[in-house]
C-alpha cells in the first residue's frame, strides 16, 4: 500500500539554509548538506529545496550546493525558486533534482508547464501555489505570497494539471505560520478537481494536525512543513509512529 | 566496472552518484567496446517506451545488450530500463522490447481501482516472491522503495521476484538468471535502495 509522505522544506539563500534550525548534534545547522543528511536519516520521505536568492551569483552557489546534496542523499529531491524557463529546469535537473516546482514562473507563462512536461515528463513538474481567501474566493498569490494576481486558485491549479503538472503543492497563506492545522477546506477544494498527488502545506503545528489531515482528506498524499521540523517541535520519527498507530500508512 | 548505458534518455546524475556511494566504479557510455569490456551493465530509462526502444534499436545497443546478457553478464534495468527488458509494451501502441524477460508492459489503469491515482508515485513495500533474489540479499521483505510509473510488467509470473500492492499486486522486480529489473528507483530509495545496488555489485558473471 502506498504510504503518505512527510516532506521537510528548506529555504536556501547563498548556499545556506535560512531561518536557522535547532538540532542538537549537527555541527553546522545552516549547511544544506548536513541538514539534508539529518532528515534523510530521520525518516523524511522527500526533501524540498527552495532557492530564495535573487542574484545570479546566489543561483550559481545554489546549483553547486544542490549537486553536493544530490550526491550525498538518495531520496527524491524537489527544487523550487527562480524557475522561469525550460533552461532553469535543465539546470536543476542536471544538478540532481528529481522534480522541479514552479510558482510565479508559471503565472507569468503557463506554457512553461506544458513545455517542461513534454521534455521531462509530467512526474517532473510540480505546480506550487500560494493561495489566500479574498472576497469569498480562493486567490493565487505570486512573488512568495506578496502579490494578489486576481486569478481564482482552484481553476488555476486544474489548468496547470491539464497543462502537464504531475503534482500539486498547495500552500495556504491563511493558515501558514498560524500552527492551527492545515487548511482542510482549501485542500478539499483542490482534491476535488485534480487526480494527481496533492501535497498539503501551511499550518501544521503539531503531530495531530497531520493525523487530522490524512484522516479527513484521504486523497491528500503528503504533508509538507518547515519550521516545526527545523526547530524540533515535531520529530518526523514521532510523527510517523503516531500516524502508524492511527492506521495511516507511512514508511518507517 | 559497471557500464551505465547512455542511449540519450534521462538524467544519470543520481544513478552515478548512488553507485559511487556504494563504492562501485561506473562509466556512463554509449560506446559498444566499453560496454563489452564492463563486467556489469546497467540499463536506465525514463520517458516513453516507444522512443527508448527505437533508440536502442537504431544505435545497435539493444542487440549488444542482448548478446552480453546471453554471455551471463549481470544486467540491471531500472524503471523504463526494466520495462525494456520485456518482450513488448502496449504504451501508446505496440512496441517490441529486448525480450530478455518473458512478459509484456501494460497500463496500471487496466488492473487498479478507478479511485487510485496514476502514476503510482511514492514509497511502497516490496513483497518478495519465493526465495530472496541475490540482489535482495542485503534488504528485508517488506522494505519500502520509491516508485514512479504508470505501466507495469504483466504475464511475467516466472520472473517476478517481488511485487508491491497498489489496489492490485503489481510487478516490482524481475529476474531471469543474470538479468534483473526493478520497476522502482533504487537510486532514490534511501539505504534500502543502496543495499539493492550493493547486491547487484556483488553479483558474479554466470
Amino acid at each position: 500500500m502506498i504510504t503518505k509522505r512527510i516532506i521537510p522544506c528548506l529555504d536556501v539563500k547563498d548556499a545556506r539554509v535560512v531561518k536557522g534550525v535547532n538540532f542538537a548534534g549537527l555541527s553546522d545547522v545552516s549547511s544544506p548538506v548536513e541538514l539534508a543528511k539529518y532528515y534523510c536519516e530521520n525518516g523524511a520521505d522527500e526533501l524540498v529545496f527552495y532557492d530564495i536568492t535573487a542574484s545570479s551569483d546566489g543561483r550559481k552557489l545554489f546549483t553547486d550546493i544542490l549537486k553536493e546534496v544530490a550526491s550525498t542523499i538518495f531520496i527524491p529531491l524537489t527544487v523550487g525558486g527562480g524557475i522561469n524557463t525550460v533552461e532553469d529546469f535543465d539546470r536543476v535537473l542536471k544538478s540532481g533534482a528529481d522534480k522541479v516546482s514552479v510558482n510565479s514562473g508559471a503565472i507569468r507563462n503557463p506554457n512553461l508547464i506544458y513545455e517542461a512536461a513534454k521534455l521531462y515528463g509530467n512526474q517532473c513538474v510540480v505546480i506550487s501555489a500560494d493561495v489566500k481567501r479574498v472576497d469569498g474566493e480562493f486567490r493565487v498569490f505570486a512573488k512568495g505570497g506578496r502579490e494578489d494576481t486576481g486569478i481564482e486558485a482552484i481553476s488555476w491549479i486544474k489548468r496547470c494539471v491539464d497543462l502537464g503538472a504531475g503534482e500539486v503543492v498547495l500552500n495556504s497563506i491563511d493558515t501558514d505560520g498560524v500552527k492551527g492545522g492545515f487548511d482542510l477546506e482549501m485542500l478539499e477544494a483542490v482534491c476535488n478537481v485534480v487526480d494527481v498527488p496533492v501535497i498539503a502545506s501551511g499550518g501544521a503545528g503539531k503531530i495531530e494536525d497531520f493525523v487530522t489531515l490524512f484522516k479527513t482528506l484521504p486523497k491528500v498524499d503528503a504533508g509538507l512543513a518547515a519550521s516545526i521540523f527545523h526547530f524540533g517541535e515535531v520529530s518526523i520519527t514521532d510523527l510517523k509512529n503516531t500516524l502508524l498507530k492511527e492506521n495511516i500508512p507511512v514508511r518507517i | 566496472m559497471i557500464a551505465i548505458v547512455d542511449y540519450g534518455v534521462g538524467n544519470l546524475f543520481s544513478l552515478k552518484s548512488s553507485f559511487a556511494q556504494v563504492g562501485a566504479d561506473t562509466i556512463v557510455t554509449p560506446d559498444p567496446d566499453v560496454i563489452k569490456k564492463a563486467d556489469k551493465i546497467l540499463l536506465p530509462g525514463v520517458g516513453a517506451f516507444g522512443d527508448a526502444a527505437e533508440k536502442l534499436k537504431k544505435t545497435g545497443l539493444g542487440d549488444l545488450i542482448i548478446e552480453e546478457a546471453k554471455k551471463g553478464k549481470p544486467l540491471l534495468g531500472i524503471c523504463l530500463g526494466m520495462q525494456l527488458l520485456f518482450e513488448k509494451s502496449y504504451e501508446y501502441g505496440e512496441h517490441e522490447g529486448l525480450g530478455l524477460i518473458k512478459g509484456e508492459i501494460k497500463p496500471i489503469a487496466d488492473v487498479i481501482p478507478k479511485d487510485l491515482k496514476i502514476p503510482h508515485i511514492g514509497w511502497n513495500a516490496l513483497n518478495f516472491k519465493g526465495d530472496a533474489s541475490p540482489i535482495f540479499k542485503k534488504i528485508n521483505n517488506g522494505d519500502f522503495v520509491y516508485f514512479v510509473h504508470s505501466y507495469y510488467g504483466a504475464n511475467c509470473e516466472e520472473s517476478v521476484i517481488a511485487t508491491t500492492e497498489y489496489g492490485a499486486e503489481l510487478t516490482a522486480a524481475v529476474q531471469n538468471k543474470n538479468v534483473f529489473g526493478c520497476q522502482f528507483h533504487p537510486e532514490k530509495s534511501g539505504n534500502v535502495g543502496l543495499n539493492i545496488l550493493r547486491g547487484f555489485c556483488d553479483l558474479e558473471v554466470l
